[in-house]
């Protein structure tokens, strides 16, 4: 139970004020820009959006000045922004197959039509930290190369390994309205569409720990990273006015086909199964969880065991979202002065009692 | 015919709203400069709002609700009625409301040409931009040797 | 032709959101109402600045037959809101009634929920004159001893159906009455004789 508190007012503006200051730091360090923090800071920006389900990199980019780079705080700025918009509409949905690739690696093909392309990527650096950095060195201009004549057409691995029926197809669009948690709670059990709209929106650690889990052996899939393709899209939208699809404009996503251990009964030849991830941004490591993760939670559909955390759906969605997390965890600070006062009385009443006994007893 | 006509009509009003899509807004100024645009009334003030972006599971099947993009909209109306609208990503009301003018100008034959004419700069930025991007990425294209393991 | 909507969409819906809610929170006061709109006929300003203002994508709005003929008022709405309308008042957010002497019975709009009353219709009445002075005696939550407010023209069955609308509470639905200019509350919290 909550019972309201007065008072303190004063006490909070000043500790607003000395919050600004302190966000500041140093006056002596000149003061970061939004552009600065979007470019620089690019991939906290897309898990801002990430996890604030808003692109919009210039807020995540403000949002992460106005909490002095706290994550989970700059979620809730974008969070509580959003909820300030009205919603024109639902986008066409994308068309992740002609994205405009700035990165695609297969684990499973090495031959892929359209190649692989390494892209801007951490991975084969030797995580030796770069001093150079810290005196602001010159930079060298990024190789150029001509574009391969098959380059624009890189279908996706899935659909190769799909033309031979040795992989379940996608679950097909029936037409039956989409659920949104935005808009209503989730009941359970719930469809893989409203599952993929929490993962997406998820807390990237908790996704990341519940897919290495699955990893570990609470609920095995044996995955292999079909494709991971990270590029631009074009966001497309049908105002009622017009009822054409006019383009929005592009947006950066990240994608992962993850194949899955096949399986196969009576009617089904076996094949491999699936688990899908799709994210605002640059994430592979997101995106890749959330398709271990997607794969874990269809176990009741595949007919697999039920036995570990991340093939719950109610474990996984109800504590996937960082703001709800953090809102819960944090709510214990304020004051809870009259619960624990009646804690305490209970706690002083059964030691008496239990004295009382003791003393009775000898 | 004027089926057909009216289709690769959409396409092209399409083509040219994308063009703004893509444009700067100092671009779509530079544009609208050289039109001697006629002045324009707001049939709907610029507003900023989100529109839900949906993905597909696996990349082609069934809808999912990915996340929300913030959306800015204008629609205009020039004094002679004709009149534009522009959808554009992002917080910027004096941009889309440019890009609304530019479709409204564009509805009529007379302005057609000189639109398009004063959008081909953006144009040839944006392949510009993309070619280069394409060259960068191209630069990173790898091809993975698999190593004999000595089964054979 | 499509007509021009809020010039200041912000500050404008906030200032009819801030007379709804006088309205409502203090039943048989009047309250001005800004209306600068010039929406197609039948449509009135008031109308049309309390539907531009409280009704977006997710509120299904219910239009009387005055207002659903021909589409003008329709395609109106759906332009400067994104609101769909609904041929079924029992599912319809908002009802906006052109002809109060026409309205149907208040048992045909929702009544919500007994655990959510909120998805309950609110009823927006155009009316030709509300003033203070003998007509319905309104009593309850908001007013102090008793008010009274004098409706032109009466809609059919009023106010035994206010009464009736009062009598299920929780349940039942909100009015809203909007003459020129002018704008009155009838929550379901509202005790009404007359």
């Amino acid at each position: 139970m909550y019972v309201a508190v007065k008072g303190g007012e004063a006490a909070i503006d000043n500790a607003h004020r000395l919050l600004a200051e302190v966000r500041r730091g140093d006056p002596a360090v000149p003061d970061l820009t939004v552009a600065q923090i979007r470019e620089q800071m690019a991939l906290l920006v897309d898990r801002v959006m990430a996890e604030g389900s808003l692109n919009d990199p210039d807020l995540a980019a403000l949002a992460l000045k106005q909490a002095r780079g706290d994550v989970v705080e700059a979620v809730f700025l974008v969070r509580a922004f959003r909820t300030t918009l009205p919603r024109f509409g639902a986008s066409v949905p994308l068309e992740t197959g002609r994205m405009t690739l700035s990165r695609r690696i297969s684990a499973t093909f090495k031959d892929l039509p359209g190649g692989q392309v390494l892209g801007p990527t951490f991975d084969y650096t030797h995580r030796l930290v770069d001093f150079g950095l810290a005196e602001g060195e010159q930079l060298e201009p990024a190789a150029e190369a001509e574009p391969r004549e098959d380059a624009a057409a890189t279908p996706r691995v899935t659909d190769l390994l799909g033309r031979d029926g040795l992989i379940e197809p996608s679950p097909q669009d029936d037409g039956t309205p989409l659920g949104d948690i935005t808009r209503e709670p989730v009941d359970f059990p719930c469809d893989r569409s409203t599952r993929l709209q929490a993962l997406a929106r998820g807390d990237e650690g908790f996704i990341l720990a519940l897919g290495y889990s699955t990893q570990r052996g609470y609920g095995r899939t044996h995955p292999f990273v079909g494709e991971v393709r990270v590029g631009t899209v074009a966001v497309e939208f049908v105002p009622e006015e017009l009822g054409f699809p006019v383009l929005l404009g592009t947006m950066q996503v990240t994608e992962c086909q993850m194949v899955n251990q096949f399986k196969g009964s009576r009617e089904v030849p076996p094949q491999f199964t699936r688990g899908y991830g799709l994210v605002f941004g640059q994430s592979e490591r997101k995106a890749m969880a959330m398709a271990l993760v997607d794969r874990a939670l269809r176990a009741s559909e595949l007919g697999e065991p039920l036995a570990s955390p991340a093939q719950d759906q109610e474990f996984v969605l109800a504590h996937c979202d960082s703001l709800q997390a953090t809102g819960f965890v944090e709510h214990l600070k304020l004051p809870h002065y009259v619960d624990f006062q009646a804690e305490l009385e209970l706690v002083r009443r059964m030691r008496a009692e239990a004295e009382d006994k003791r003393e009775a007893a000898e | 015919m004027a089926v057909t006509d009216q289709g690769s009509q959409t396409q092209a009003r399409r083509a040219v709203m994308a063009l703004c899509a893509a444009a700067t807004g100092q671009e779509l100024a530079t544009a609208l400069a050289g039109l001697a645009a006629p002045g324009a009334e707001d049939i709907r003030a610029p507003e900023i709002g989100l529109v839900m972006a949906t993905g597909r599971i696996g990349g082609d099947g069934r809808p999912f609700n990915l996340g929300e993009v913030s959306v800015t909209r204008a629609a205009v109306r020039l004094a002679d009625g004709r009149t534009g609208f522009a959808y554009h990503l992002g917080r910027d009301r004096a941009r889309a409301r440019r890009a609304a003018i530019l479709d409204a100008l564009w509805q009529g034959e007379a302005d057609r040409p000189g639109v398009e004419e004063a959008l081909a700069p953006v144009a040839r930025r944006a392949a510009a931009d993309a070619a280069a991007q394409a060259r960068r990425t191209a630069a990173t294209r790898v091809d993975f040797l698999t190593l004999a393991r000595g089964e054979d | 032709m499509l007509r021009a909507g809020f010039r200041d969409p912000v500050h404008e819906s906030q200032g009819v959101f801030r007379a709804v809610l006088d309205a409502l929170a203090r039943p048989g006061t009047i309250h001005a109402i800004p209306a600068r709109l010039d929406p197609p006929a039948p449509l009135t300003p008031e109308l049309a600045a309390i539907a531009l203002a409280l009704t977006d994508g997710d509120t299904p709005v219910w239009l009387d037959p005055a207002l659903a003929a021909g589409h003008d008022v329709a395609a109106y709405l759906r332009f400067h809101t994104g609101a769909p309308t609904t041929a079924d008042p029992a599912r319809a957010a908002f009802a906006l009634v052109r002809e109060a002497e026409r309205c149907p019975p208040l048992a045909d709009f929702a009544a919500g929920t007994p655990a959510y009353p909120d998805t309950s219709t609110t009823l927006v009445l155009a009316l030709d004159r509300i003033e203070a002075g003998p007509g319905l005696r309104l009593t309850g939550p908001g007013i102090r001893g008793a008010a009274e407010l004098a409706l032109a023209p009466l809609p059919p069955g009023w106010p035994a159906a206010l009464r009736e609308n009062h009598a299920g509470f929780p349940l039942g639905v909100d009015i809203l009455l909007a003459a020129p200019g002018r704008l009155a509350g009838l929550p379901r919290s509202t005790a009404v004789e007359g």
